[in-house]
């Protein structure tokens, strides 16, 4: 079954996103004070929800905005911290191929956490349509520009997410959507290894590495484990 | 000059911020496209994506207060009898405000 992307499967992926989209506003909205707190024109914090769109980074990286701001820094910050992108859209790949090459790069330039978790789990059982990568993604891109300009506008507001338990929703439903697509039980294995290695890496590693830390080493497990032959063999 | 030259130096961070992004984004695709895909790295693909979640809540419930402990617990407990997210979430949502509001 090859991989194929339409206007139905995107329009379908924009609804099953749009509950938590409604959360991504109130966090864009905090960004939107955050951003001018720190300095930024209303201008420059509209343009780097727009291009950038990777909320964890954009919080890093206003925090090193002023007069001279250190690009060679702020570039390896943006790194760190986005580079599990990297690991994201490898997991995708299998399921990306069969899209022509110009669908795949431009599905995942909308990837980010929430819509990536929601087409893991639909890989995982057996969707060959990718809609919700792409509809998710304008999703929660719309509702991430949507709480920019508000915070851009209304300027005081929330600027600080946690006290709102914003964090707890988003930390929710990635869980869910970890839980939610099927598998067995041996990879709890793979999945006991990330967390311990995620936590080594947040106490003894540079910040920002935990996440690729901790997705590798769940990688490095799962290779080790025994395989199952006849499961994936279809798709080869 | 003055005036323009600050805006021009944030503008041309911004981009060098999205550029370096849109290649996270990309770049996984792109190394991708030239492993051949056996099933030792199918393995370690499908391990790996679920890891990445790990990787991303278990700081959460560790660093997190006992609020937002009890709500991933909640979700996962939902979550594992249901099978449904939009219950799971809900649950957790009303633990994290429940416990925050009456013990801490």
């Amino acid at each position: 079954m090859s991989a194929y992307l339409d206007r139905a499967g995107i329009v379908s992926g924009l609804k099953r996103m749009a509950p938590l989209s409604l959360f991504v506003i109130v966090f864009g909205l905090a960004y939107g004070v955050a951003a001018l707190q720190n300095g930024l024109s209303g201008l420059e914090t509209l343009l780097m929800s727009a291009l950038v769109f990777a909320g964890a980074s954009q919080f890093a990286a206003i925090d090193m905005w002023g007069p001279g701001i250190p690009l060679v820094a702020l570039m390896a910050t943006t790194f760190a911290i986005n580079a599990r992108h990297l690991l994201m859209g490898a997991a995708l790949y299998p399921w990306l191929r069969g899209l022509p090459a110009r669908q795949r790069y431009a599905s995942v330039l909308v990837m980010s956490d929430s819509n990536w978790a929601m087409a893991a789990a639909d890989y995982q059982r057996g969707e060959s349509n990718v809609g919700i990568l792409v509809g998710g993604g304008i999703a929660l891109w719309v509702a991430w520009m949507i709480g920019t300009l508000l915070g851009v506008v209304f300027g005081s507001g929330i600027s600080d997410p946690e006290r709102y338990g914003l964090d707890v929703i988003m930390g929710c439903f990635l869980l869910s959507m970890l839980v939610g697509s099927k598998r067995d039980l041996s990879i709890l294995l793979p999945w006991g290894a990330a967390a311990l290695a995620a936590l080594a890496a947040m106490h003894w590693l540079p910040p920002h590495s935990h996440v690729i830390v901790g997705a590798l080493a769940g990688g490095l497990v799962g290779l080790l484990l025994p395989g199952k032959p006849a499961e994936q063999e279809a798709s080869a | 000059m003055s005036l323009s030259s600050p805006l021009l130096g944030s503008i041309v961070a911004i981009l060098l911020m999205a550029v370096v992004t849109a290649l996270t984004r990309t770049g996984g695709l792109l190394v991708m496209s030239r492993v051949p895909i056996g099933p030792r790295v199918e393995r370690f693909i499908n391990a790996m994506a679920g890891s990445v979640l790990v990787a991303v809540i278990t700081p959460m419930a560790i660093e997190g207060d006992w609020g937002a402990r009890m709500a991933l617990l909640a979700t996962l407990g939902v979550m594992l009898v249901l099978r449904k997210p939009l219950p799971a979430i809900a649950m957790g949502i009303a633990t994290a405000a429940l416990w925050r509001f009456w013990i801490g």
